[in-house]
């Protein structure tokens, strides 16, 4: 059977050592009614067989070029350098377990390390924990972290929040008996305003004038943010929010139908023994070696249990690697030049796009990076053309703001190329 | 050996990375952006050739311990082999490649993947319904509370304790608490299974639910486990399964069977995910029909050979990740089964209880056995038998990995003193655990003649036992704003006037 | 200090005519390692007995601390935040923590030394 090491002779020989004579000598503390007879399932194939399988699957999936695809709505096609994939199927990186000894985990552990510190710079913020699970949970927890810094029980919800973050967050604060309430002026009961920078439509908020207000009200400002957008955006740090999160899926990783992503949560250093999740910090051995081990335990679930602010226990070691590696590799002027590609072409884009009878922009006042809301008529029977043409079109965000119907947000991106932007116009003019 | 921070390697000289231009007209963020909407400066990350960059990772990489070269014998965690068939799986295009909002019809086989998962875990923990949105155990064990809440809201009752034993993982107390719930514990007996006394003194109209893992902490099978939910239904609670241990029986028994309403699972522990160094993971969650309305939305539905997400569900407890799930690792785990199929999952678990008595047997006369054999996939041992030599569980886990073992998870479980708790797995050999036994021995006789050396391990790794401590004050001198030093990341060195 | 008395949560507390002094045991500070963190309430505050005023941490633990007696707090010992490893030196003496203004009744559960060294002795087993 594939993966396991013991051969019938082994079997035998260890049952006898243990001295028993068979392996229901084992199990007599299981019940008899309870023992089953084997699973319910087929049995099991060779490698070839099960590849056949997978693969037959992954094949009834239509997948669309990179340079194609211009839906966005929180996940994105970016150029991925090969040395992310090179570093994180590292087996040492990828087969390891959480780092608790950490004189067999240093490896992990200053990756983990170098992933807060960038972080850390690309928010301009004191402090980056570990990584999360994606962005939704990340809200999520930043608003846990300002209700129990505040010690009140609402959080606002500013404009066009990613409305699948926005689920979870209420997800979480039913359990948390925390309230959020959506728009609105901040008062004493408000914990924390939330923001998007740019927001889920890929609009430009005044992320200055939101932080001023919640602060007036004494309330924390919790900014969202688009990691590659920092590289030209002001930084949450700049701007005084107190805690920034967002998803890192950009940053060195596939799609993959939503998961897994990362992620990021980073805070004022007067956050920090409220931040989530796992933190590397460093120390030293006896010989004066620097090292790294994981830091301020005391807060976390194994120590605090029911006290603990969050029962999170790891992070998503291995994508915050990849988002390490990313950021290292592209260093401060390769991300510009990404995000600056990026926008060049998006704001190409939605020139021409506007510019087709009966398409226009939504909002035109307002200002954007690489995502933009348009006014399409007809938008359905638009994106199913597109899709023949082997195009993935725009977002229809309409399915969550009633509001919005007949919007339809298109991303453009580096990997987008001057001759696909062409392909799609003339898509759209066919 | 260490390695420098890619901050220090980095070198202000090095040209960024050759990417694109534009190639078409359009504005510079500054030409159109309010000055107060861009960056002041850019942020101080590394600037690195890509060959530096891929020889730096190496030299990390070289410094860990992992399962791909080290036994690790981590109780509880159960890090076994992690197929390398599964990564190849995820890495396919039609998986890797494909966005979360593209119309369902052209995800019909990644929707496909989720719904046979779903029937397969069914089938393993005894379920009807299954969700795979939760990213962690933790996660799972949450959502869990979650939709046991919402079904006594729907009954109208009111109830607000869960019942926890002291054995248990600090997620669940963590996990009962966040969800609103009061946390009382349950204490286990001297046989180190849960109190049945103490169980019923506890149990009231106000519990909620009975959070428990089976085999326990201890890596003991909770014999009266029929019992136990008799008596947590009869006050018209819900009894939950932690699903650390699920590695113990499959093909042997099921959680369903037991009388679990809710039962989470450990991708990575029992369907070999690869743990990442710390996730991501995933961890579904299987529920029996009377909390399959309040499951996360949306679920997958199969309706005349189509498969569809259903949003429209209006008991749902909502949603507790952003799209589906760590779909990647669904598919990894959905791989390992299709090839263990339902006799290598069985063969498994035996495999892996096989080998926990087998290794328990042969270092039971070196460490204190608190509790009687035999036990499940796992078993807790303890060092109190050194103490009088000044030795500690801590020091038998250093003196490991200094033989190229990683060390097994100590001090946990709470309620057993010095508890070293091993969990061999069924990919290791027989050779293996004679090797690791013969550790134990060698290092249980230096506790006799040479304990400060015991005390000083590890000497061979990269660095030796490092000073917490020291670095925690650090810390907290720094939060508490009485140094500049972070500790918690690097910083660049302060400027000079710009 | 013949009348230092002792809580089962292993607080210690002496009282001076109207005012008390609050510390942490010597067995609890044993028990919990090196202390690197102690949370702690600013001076005007008032404390019911038995009410969570602190949390004290070690790498390894965190402890919630609790009142002994009632009172307002009138000093919090400020040299505990850059040295928190007094509460390990000296647990009786430069570790106190918080002096109380006494603000009732003393609870009737104190305990007296011999009673603590019972109740720590079987805690420690």
């Amino acid at each position: 059977m594939p993966y396991l090491v013991h051969s019938p002779e082994d079997r035998a020989a260890m049952l006898e050592t243990i001295g028993v004579r068979s392996m229901d000598d084992l199990l007599v503390d299981i019940p008899q009614s309870l023992r089953l007879d084997g699973l319910q399932l087929p049995d099991g194939l060779s490698e070839l067989e099960t590849m056949a399988q997978v693969s037959a699957l992954a094949g009834r999936n239509r997948v669309y070029p990179d340079r194609l695809t211009f839906r966005g709505g929180g996940v994105y096609r970016r150029f991925i350098p090969a040395a992310v994939a090179a570093v994180t199927s590292k087996p040492e990186f990828y087969t390891a377990y959480t780092p608790y000894q950490a004189e067999a985990s240093q490896g992990t552990l200053q990756a983990i390390f170098e992933y807060q510190s960038l972080i850390a710079e690309l928010t301009a913020l004191d402090v980056s924990n570990a990584s999360l699970y994606d962005g939704a949970t990340a809200v999520a927890e930043a608003a846990m972290m300002a209700h129990v810094h505040t010690g009140r029980n609402e959080v606002i919800v500013s404009g066009y929040v990613h409305p699948e973050y926005v689920q979870v967050l209420k997800a979480f604060g039913d359990g948390r008996g925390i309230k959020v309430r959506k728009d609105g002026e901040p008062n004493k009961k408000t914990a924390a305003v939330i923001f998007q920078q740019p927001d889920f439509l890929g609009l430009l908020v005044d992320p200055r004038a939101i932080t001023t207000a919640a602060h007036d009200a004494g309330a924390l400002a919790i900014a969202c943010v688009d990691p590659i957008s920092l590289a030209i955006l002001a930084p949450p740090g700049e701007y005084g929010a107190d805690i920034a999160v967002g998803e890192g899926q950009q940053l060195g990783l596939a799609p993959s139908f939503g998961g897994p992503h990362v992620g990021f949560i980073a805070c004022k250093k007067d956050l920090v023994r409220k931040l989530p999740g796992r933190l590397v910090g460093i120390a030293h051995d006896a010989r004066g070696r620097r090292g790294f081990v994981l830091a301020l335990a005391a807060r976390e679930q194994h120590i605090r249990r029911e006290k603990a602010t969050s029962n999170i226990c790891t992070n998503h070691s291995l994508c915050a690697l990849a988002a390490a590696v990313y950021l290292t590799y592209m260093g401060p002027y390769g991300l510009r030049q990404v995000a600056e590609v990026s926008f060049k072409r998006a704001h190409n884009l939605a020139e021409r796009l506007a510019a087709l009878p009966g398409w226009e922009r939504a909002f035109p006042e307002r200002q954007f990076v690489n995502e933009f809301p348009l006014r399409v008529p007809k938008a359905p029977a638009v994106l199913r053309k597109l899709s023949r043409k082997g195009i993935l079109g725009g977002l229809e965000v309409g399915r969550w703001f009633r509001e919005l119907k007949g919007v339809v947000t298109f991303t453009c991106t580096e990997v987008n190329d001057a001759r696909a932007l062409d392909e799609l116009v003339e898509a759209l003019r066919s | 050996m260490t390695e420098a921070l890619s901050f220090e390697l980095s070198r202000p000289a090095v040209d960024p990375p050759r990417l694109p231009e534009a190639d078409v007209s359009g504005p510079n963020p500054a030409d159109v952006l309010p000055r107060d909407a861009l960056r002041s400066r850019p942020p101080s990350l590394p600037r690195l050739s890509e060959p530096e960059i891929m020889r730096h990772y190496s030299r990390l990489a070289s410094l860990n311990y992992s399962i791909s070269e080290n036994f690790y014998p981590l109780g509880s965690c159960t890090m076994k082999y992690n197929p390398v068939v599964n990564e190849a799986a995820a890495a396919l295009p039609g998986f890797a490649g494909l966005h979360p909002y593209q119309d369902e019809d052209s995800v019909q086989g990644a929707l496909e993947l989720m719904w046979r998962l779903e029937q397969a875990l069914c089938a393993v923990v005894g379920v009807d319904r299954v969700t795979l949105q939760p990213a962690a155990g933790a996660h799972g064990e949450w959502t869990a509370l979650r939709m046991i809440a919402a079904f006594h809201n729907s009954r109208k009752e009111n109830r607000t304790e869960v019942l926890v034993p002291d054995s248990a993982h600090g997620t669940n107390p963590a996990s009962a608490a966040l969800s609103g719930f009061h946390v009382v514990e349950v204490r286990s007996g001297p046989d180190g299974r849960i109190s049945l006394a103490d169980l019923e003194s506890k149990l009231s109209p106000r519990t909620a639910a009975l959070m428990l893992t089976n085999p326990n902490t201890l890596g003991l099978f909770e014999r009266e486990i029929l019992d136990i939910a008799e008596m947590v239904h009869a006050t018209g609670a819900m009894l939950y399964y932690d699903g650390a241990n699920l590695n113990a029986f499959m093909g042997i028994c099921r959680p369903g069977d037991m009388g679990f309403d809710a039962v989470h699972m450990n991708l990575h522990k029992t369907f070999t995910t690869p743990h990442g160094g710390g996730g991501p993971g995933a961890g579904p969650v299987g529920v029996k029909s009377e909390l399959a309305p309040f499951l996360p939305s949306p679920t997958v539905e199969r309706s005349n050979g189509h498969l569809v997400l259903d949003h429209k569900r209006p008991q749902s407890i909502g949603r507790v990740r952003s799209f589906y799930g760590n779909f990647g690792m669904l598919v990894r785990a959905y791989t390992y089964i299709l090839a263990m199929g339902g006799d290598g999952l069985s063969q498994a678990s035996q495999d892996a209880v096989l080998s926990a008595n087998y290794l328990r047997k042969l270092v039971e006369t070196d460490l204190e056995m608190p509790h009687e054999g035999p036990c499940m996939h796992e078993f807790v041992a303890s060092a109190h038998n050194l103490h009088d030599d000044g030795v500690r569980a801590l020091d038998v886990a250093k003196a490991l990995l200094d033989r190229n073992f990683y060390a097994p998870t100590v001090y946990f479980p709470l309620v057993v003193p010095e508890a070293i708790m091993v969990e061999p797995t069924e990919t290791e050999s027989r050779a293996t655990l004679d090797s690791f036994a013969q550790a134990i021995k060698e290092i249980v006789a230096q506790a006799k003649t040479d304990p400060q050396g015991l005390r000083d391990e590890p000497k061979n790794l990269p660095v030796g036992r490092l000073d917490e401590v020291a670095a925690a004050r650090r810390i907290n001198a720094y939060l508490q704003g009485q140094s500049d030093d972070p500790v918690l990341r690097w910083k660049a060195p302060s400027e000079g006037p710009s | 200090m013949a009348d230092r008395r002792y809580t089962r949560t292993h607080e210690w507390v002496t009282v001076d005519g109207k005012h008390a002094t609050v510390g942490i045991t010597d067995f609890a500070q044993s028990q919990l390692g090196d202390v690197v963190f102690l949370e702690l309430p600013s001076a005007g505050r008032k404390l019911a007995a038995r009410e969570t005023f602190g949390v004290i941490e070690s790498v390894k633990a965190a402890s919630d601390l609790y009142a002994p007696v009632a009172g307002r707090i009138t000093e919090v010992n400020e040299k505990l935040a850059a040295k928190p490893e007094l509460i390990n030196s000296d647990p009786y003496g430069e570790g106190w923590i918080l002096k109380l203004e006494l603000g009732g009744e003393l609870p009737p559960d104190l305990m007296d030394e011999a009673e603590y060294k019972k109740v720590s002795g079987a805690a420690a087993s």
